[in-house]
């Protein structure tokens, strides 16, 4: 499959972005500028990136706790999402959601959920949506291999495939539940081999290569549009951090070894894409470092902007509670 | 008007917003056949895409209906209330939070409607009246429904609506017959009840009793029959718990400085709790004798009728509730 060099370039550059993004939270977060929990997307970026370069605008994603790639990765502000994780009154959910619930309803951005798995059939009522209407458009959920367990996930495979939906569930096995590997929770070697229980492709893809989840979720995409049902689809990648900043209590060696993470570390996501794209004769290196160096403008950009935004007041308290204000109790 | 029966109701109002808005659809378990009879003809006159029957998967298709709503749709489910345990975590985490968590982007105009059987020997696992424990959850709007007009009226209003919306159908009245007007006799050609107002069900001056539910009925016979012995009850429907209109209960208590609330829900926490509160909050200086709650026993519905019968409010608990209002 020929993918057009803008595509890849701008992948490059949401992956760059997510990337900068996740290492400028640490920073900040470290520094106490603002509290509340926050899952870094480090080691993972061309899994969400890959998969929703394949999509258009008018398709939609669900997502979870680990909630910052799958938003950038369609093409989403990192300002409203620095302004959302500081408490603003500009970022995406003026403050009311926070790192975890991440949305832009303008772009097909449904929300992340920070209950596990629980986005699953949210995404898979958008596919019934367009089956229903006879519309062209596809609905994509991001889960994790610990919410592979859910019952809900199982629930949403059943349905989406006997109703063949649009819909893609897009597993970023990255390894580990918090601190419980995938291999103690999960009863099949790999979650796609789950989708043979449902009737749908299962489809194993390296998820540090995100020309691979690009291609993967394309054809995914096209199965869905042409009306022949679901597809799942594991990206294998790594959690480079903890789970959570403000976990580090946690010693690494309690749960994996350092070797582990090194041996990730040099299949890292970005280095595949951009060895892929000079060595094809796509890029240069200066043009990479470019994309690079952009992205950490407009993440400091973005960072100020979140800075200098208010906090909303007091009276904001019970804005957004309902479609039209109901008297309070 | 005409004489209609509950369940027919419940019918009417899904066929005519099903004809009016395309983007109505309704799924739930075995409706194509309409098993509980309230889906009667949807099949038929709009098709299987728009008329879904669901595995039994409460979780998948609760939450279904959401991102169907989230996105242009308006999902009509049916289910039961002791079914509703299952999907849960949709109703709370999802529907509930959506639109408050995202900061106003989510526009969810989902309804559920959920029945209750209790009172025929279902016994525990099949006789939940469960509509308290949302109304402690703020984010979903709460319709309990007494007649067969309000039913569709409600209902109606309930599709029209753009925040979640559970119906909770009290199954004791499926059968129950009441007049609903013909379209033609009304104003706006339709019967759509707002939310939020109560009906004063019967007007009186000695003790105010707030029905919910199938116990409006009950505290309308206890009325009918209190007055006869020259006791003077008003007896008020909120219709819907959230939002609730507490001005119209004030306005009575301040008449009647008695009050009795008839709750079909499990007593601690019920919606009778809150009405209670409300008024011993807000309505204080005009009580004449303690509230009294008339609600379900706390204890699980039992199989045997020689015990199930004991437990929910009837005529003879909310009389007996009046009667210790005015000794007080």
């Amino acid at each position: 499959m020929e993918i057009e060099r803008e595509t890849l370039l701008l992948m490059l550059k949401r992956m760059w972005m997510i990337r900068n993004f996740e290492l400028k939270v640490m920073e900040v977060h470290a520094a106490g500028e603002f509290t509340g929990a926050a899952h870094p997307y480090i080691g993972e970026e061309a899994v969400a990136v890959g998969a929703c370069a394949a999509l258009d605008d008018t398709d939609y994603i669900a997502g979870n706790h680990r909630s910052h790639g799958h938003p950038i990765a369609k093409g989403g502000r990192v300002d409203k999402a620095m302004a959302e994780l500081y408490g603003r009154v500009d970022g995406y959910c003026k403050g009311k959601g926070g790192s975890m619930h991440l949305a832009d309803y303008s772009i097909g951005i449904l929300g992340e959920s920070g209950i596990l798995g629980s986005s699953v059939p949210v995404a898979v009522g958008a596919a019934l949506a367009a089956h229903i209407k006879g519309e062209k458009f596809v609905s994509l959920a991001f889960f994790g291999d610990g919410a592979s367990n859910q019952g809900a996930l199982h629930e949403s495979m059943n349905l989406a495939s006997v109703w063949k939906l649009p819909m893609i569930f897009l597993c970023e096995n990255n390894q580990y539940a918090v601190t419980t590997s995938y291999a103690d929770t999960v009863a099949v070697e790999h979650v796609s081999d789950r989708a043979s229980a449902y009737n749908m492709p299962g489809i194993l893809v390296d998820g540090q290569d995100a020309i691979a989840m690009y291609e993967a979720t394309q054809a995914a995409v096209e199965r869905a549009r042409k009306g022949e049902g679901p597809t799942l689809i594991e990206g294998l990648t790594y959690r480079y951090e903890e789970h959570s900043l403000g976990l580090g209590r946690v010693r690494r060696g309690e749960y994996r070894e350092q070797s582990e993470i090194d041996e990730w570390r040099k299949r890292d996501p970005l280095l595949i894409l951009e060895t892929a794209l000079i060595s094809q004769g796509l890029a240069t290196r200066e043009e990479c470092d470019a994309i690079n160096a952009e992205t950490v403008e407009e993440v400091e950009m973005a960072t100020e902007f979140a800075r200098n935004s208010p906090f909303p007041e007091p009276e904001d308290l019970f804005d957004d509670m309902w479609a039209q204000p109901i008297p309070l109790p | 008007m005409a004489q209609t029966i509950f369940v027919e109701a419940i019918n009417q109002a899904i066929y005519e917003e099903m004809a009016r808005d395309e983007n109505v659809f309704i799924m739930g378990e075995d409706i194509r056949r309409s098993v509980y009879g309230a889906t009667a003809n949807l099949l038929d006159d709009f098709g299987g895409k728009r008329v879904l029957d669901t595995p039994l998967s409460e979780n998948g298709f609760f939450g279904a209906a959401i991102g169907a709503s989230l996105v242009g749709m308006r999902p009509i489910v049916e289910t039961l209330t002791s079914f509703m345990w299952v999907g849960m975590d949709q109703l709370i985490s999802q529907a509930a939070k959506m639109r408050y968590m995202f900061g106003g982007q989510a526009t969810l105009p989902v309804v559920y409607r959920a029945t209750m059987f209790y009172g025929a020997g279902s016994a525990a696992h099949h006789s939940d009246r469960s509509y308290p424990m949302f109304m402690n959850m703020p984010g979903i709007k709460i319709v309990v429904p007494s007649n067969p007009s309000d039913m569709k009226g409600l209902l109606k209003a309930a599709v029209r609506d753009d925040d979640p919306t559970i119906v909770f159908e009290d199954g004791t009245l499926f059968g129950m017959r009441g007049e609903i007007p013909d379209n033609s006799e009304l104003p706006d050609g339709e019967l759509v009840v707002p939310f939020g107002q109560a009906n004063i069900v019967r007007e009186g001056t000695d003790v105010t009793i707030v029905g919910i539910g199938g116990s409006v009925n009950h505290a309308a016979t206890a009325a009918d029959q209190l007055a006869a012995e020259g006791i003077s009850v008003e007896v008020i429907d909120p219709r819907t718990l959230v939002p609730f209109d507490k001005q119209t209960v004030l306005d009575s208590v301040e008449k009647t400085g008695r009050l009795v609330v008839a709750d079909p829900a499990h007593k601690v926490c019920s919606a009778a709790s809150e009405i209670a509160s409300i008024v011993a909050e807000e309505g204080f200086w005009s009580l004449q004798a303690p509230i009294q709650k008339i609600a379900s026993e706390q204890v699980h519905i039992p199989y045997t009728p020689s015990l199930e019968k004991h437990v929910y409010p009837d005529v003879e608990k909310i009389t007996a509730g009046v009667r210790r209002t005015l000794d007080a």
